[in-house]
């Protein structure tokens, strides 16, 4: 073979730019987003009164939250399946401090420090002890909600200053929209610079894409995801905190199966699995469809039994259109191009299949 | 090689031979007498320690109070109360030595456990194994479904099963609602299963026994088996060495789902009434016993035993710690800290095998 044979040739650029871009997954997800509320605005009573859209955000704000750092992490190739325990533990340790005489921001300071902290032990075990990330944060998810649950008893605490409680759920002037939901943007955008626009961001694709090749360039591996799952335990307790003053109840078992949701509506989001791949307009798009979807089925008095199979049933589809759509299109590749040799996506396909989570 | 045949030996004789038995054992173990690689493979396993772990836990409750093992209600319950965990967890050792996870077990569980009511009620008289049989049916093609979707989709298992989980809970929702089975719905000689001994030893207890030894058998004799654990080992290496790694993950996801399934049946004789939320988040703890068990969570290695042992520790220090003097609020704490330290101590036991075994081969 020799190396100057051809020029290369990039598949994905010889389309133009509006079509490129109205084929990613993120598109697909926000034209769904959009569909859904279109049909919902016309079709379903009240979903556009004026307390639909704040109890919807104000639903989604946890798990918008902790999308972000989470679909960092996927993209890094690793999970952490234990913010929803670090949610329980901030909203326990703000509800304790808080009846042993420290004032709420007081609290809230040292439940982030303690989450950034739940973070930091399993980024430490992932990155410098190299155990794999599923296995550590499923004993982290017991062993956080075990302190949780530990510190608290059976008790809850729900004597808060009225003052922090409004807060949580105070809207921007008339907009209906909560007044939560400009921390969220600010969030968002920081995160959205941090992974699109910085280097320390385009790491964390290198990492997802190819570890070693990361190492090689230059990117500290270790460090990286030991911050990132840092970040998430921060920003999880962030959301414990939140927790806290909008439901005016700390108990150690607060925001169960959280992560669960999390997770599911950052792979709705277009993020893979594998890593590598996944955009956070995607994400938000995801959780907002999840939030909106959830929403006006309860608008329709449909409980919230088929709304966790509409879930799953999205989470599924989300998943399996790639392979459909590659299995389609290679069919089509392969009657159309038979004169430009073997097509190798096929032999590639095989080789990944049984690939681990 | 060649410098270590000019470097003089420093052992003294005594030393020498042990190295060589201890060479012998990590380089050739099959020219060590039948005996003593028994001896080895058995004292040496990874199921060992873990089994160690749950005697001192028995041992250390049953010093507090004689009665956490010595008295009838004790010793049933020490066997009785992890009968469920251990289908489920030889379920999922399965699943996870193919290098997948099935997180909707608890769903299925809670499917059948349901089903089992119903059955009952809505055909009077239906004989008892035909329920089982139902159980497990059911049971088997939920994880026929798990299954098709990630072998044909070549989708990770883990977000496949955690769609599915959503599913199969909302259809036991939907279809469950706020009613709840209870336990004069059921024949008696159904809930007399649950609490019924054959010699000292719960009825359900050797049903999960004797699934365990099944399983792990076919995992540790049979072709299919050995397929298994090589598929989770390297599944490009087992695609291309030919091995059906389509057939033998989708069967995988089968047995997962029919053991949930026969785990719904145990869970309605066990507990004489069921509701939609059954076995809600217990698929973390299959996963967690798996783990403490020494299942290496990217498949591969292994044994269904050592998720036994798992599921038997986790169920144990949960009724021992009571007795221990620390508040069952922490019991959570306590198992999550289990779980790191089965994985880290995994881990510098195979970072430590890895480098006796590079220290024996340069030094043969």
């Amino acid at each position: 073979m020799t190396l100057t044979a051809t020029p290369r040739t990039y598949a994905e650029y010889s389309q133009p730019l509006w079509r490129r871009l109205a084929a990613t997954r993120e598109t697909a997800v926000i034209g769904l987003l959009v569909a859904v509320v279109l049909y919902a605005t016309v079709n379903v009573p009240n979903f556009d009164g004026p307390l639909t859209l704040t109890y919807l955000l104000l639903d989604v704000t946890p798990i918008l939250l902790i999308a972000l750092p989470m679909t960092m992490v996927i993209v890094t190739g690793e999970i952490d399946l234990s913010v929803a325990s670090v949610v329980g533990l901030s909203s326990v340790l703000v509800g304790v401090l808080h009846e042993g005489g420290f004032s709420i921001p007081a609290a809230a300071a040292v439940a982030l420090v303690a989450g950034a902290a739940c973070g930091a032990l399993n980024g430490f075990l992932v990155a410098y002890v190299g155990l794999p990330s599923l296995a550590v944060t499923i004993g982290t998810l017991a062993l956080y909600r075990g302190l949780a649950v530990g510190l608290l008893g059976t008790k809850a605490v729900t004597d808060f200053p009225d003052r922090w409680t409004d807060l949580a759920t105070a809207k921007i002037g008339e907009t209906g929209i909560p007044l939560v939901m400009v921390l969220v943007v600010v969030l968002a955008v920081a995160f959205a610079v941090l992974l699109h626009f910085t280097s320390f961001g385009r790491g964390v694709y290198d990492i997802g894409l190819n570890s070693e090749a990361a190492r090689f360039t230059g990117v500290d591996v270790a460090r990286t995801k030991l911050l990132l799952f840092m970040l998430a335990g921060l920003v999880s307790a962030l959301a414990g905190v939140y927790y806290v003053l909008r439901f005016g109840s700390a108990r150690g078992d607060n925001a169960t199966g959280l992560e669960l949701q999390v997770i599911a509506a950052v792979l709705l989001g277009g993020v893979s699995i594998f890593g590598g791949r996944g955009r956070l307009h995607g994400v938000l798009a995801g959780v907002l469809l999840i939030g909106v979807v959830a929403s006006a089925l309860r608008l329709e008095g449909i409980t919230v039994n088929v709304i966790n199979i509409i879930i799953g049933l999205l989470l599924v589809a989300s998943v399996m259109s790639p392979s459909v759509l590659a299995w389609v299109s290679g069919k089509t590749a392969r009657r159309n191009t038979r004169a430009r040799g073997p097509h190798d996506a096929s032999t590639d396909a095989a080789l990944t299949e049984g690939k681990n989570p | 090689m060649s410098d270590t045949s000019m470097r003089p030996r420093p052992e003294s004789p005594v030393e020498t031979q042990h190295g060589d038995q201890e060479l012998e054992r990590l380089l050739e173990p099959s020219r060590q007498p039948a005996a003593v690689r028994a001896f080895n493979t058995v004292v040496r396993s990874r199921e060992m320690s873990i089994l160690l772990v749950l005697v001192l836990v028995v041992a250390a409750a049953t010093f507090k109070n004689p009665n956490f093992l010595f008295s009838n209600n004790g010793w049933r319950d020490l066997l009785l109360t992890p009968s469920i965990l251990l289908l489920l967890a030889a379920g999922q050792a399965v699943v996870i030595i193919t290098r997948n996870v099935d997180l909707s077990v608890g769903s299925v569980l809670a499917i059948t456990a349901y089903l089992t009511g119903r059955l009952f009620i809505d055909v009077p008289g239906i004989p008892i194994l035909a329920v089982v049989a139902a159980g497990i049916t059911v049971g088997g093609v939920l994880g026929l479904v798990n299954g098709l979707l990630v072998s044909l989709g070549r989708v990770p298992a883990l977000v496949i099963t955690l769609g599915t989980m959503y599913v199969y809970r909302g259809i036991v929702l939907t279809w469950a609602g706020s009613d709840r089975v209870n336990a004069g719905d059921m024949p008696r000689e159904f809930l007399r299963l649950g609490t019924r001994s054959v010699l000292s030893i719960p009825v359900l207890f050797i049903v999960a026994v004797v699934v365990v030894v099944a399983v792990g058998y076919y995992l540790h004799a049979h072709r299919g088996g050995r397929e298994m654990y090589a598929i989770g080992s390297d599944p490009n290496a087992a695609v291309l060495y030919g091995l059906p790694v389509r057939r033998r993950v989708l069967s995988a996801f089968v047995l997962s789902g029919a053991l949930a399934g026969l785990a719904g049946v145990v869970h309605a004789a066990r507990y004489g009434t069921v509701s939609s939320g059954a076995g809600a988040s217990i698929e973390l703890e299959a996963v967690a016993a798996v783990v403490i068990g020494g299942v290496a969570i990217f498949g591969g290695s292994g044994t269904v035993w050592g998720a036994a042992i798992g599921a038997m520790l986790l169920v144990t220090i949960d009724r021992a710690l009571p007795i221990l003097g620390i508040p069952d609020f922490w019991q959570r704490a306590v198992v999550g800290v289990l779980i790191i330290s089965a994985i880290v101590l995994d881990r510098v036991l195979s970072v430590r095998r890895t480098r006796k075994l590079i220290e024996a081969r340069d030094q043969s």
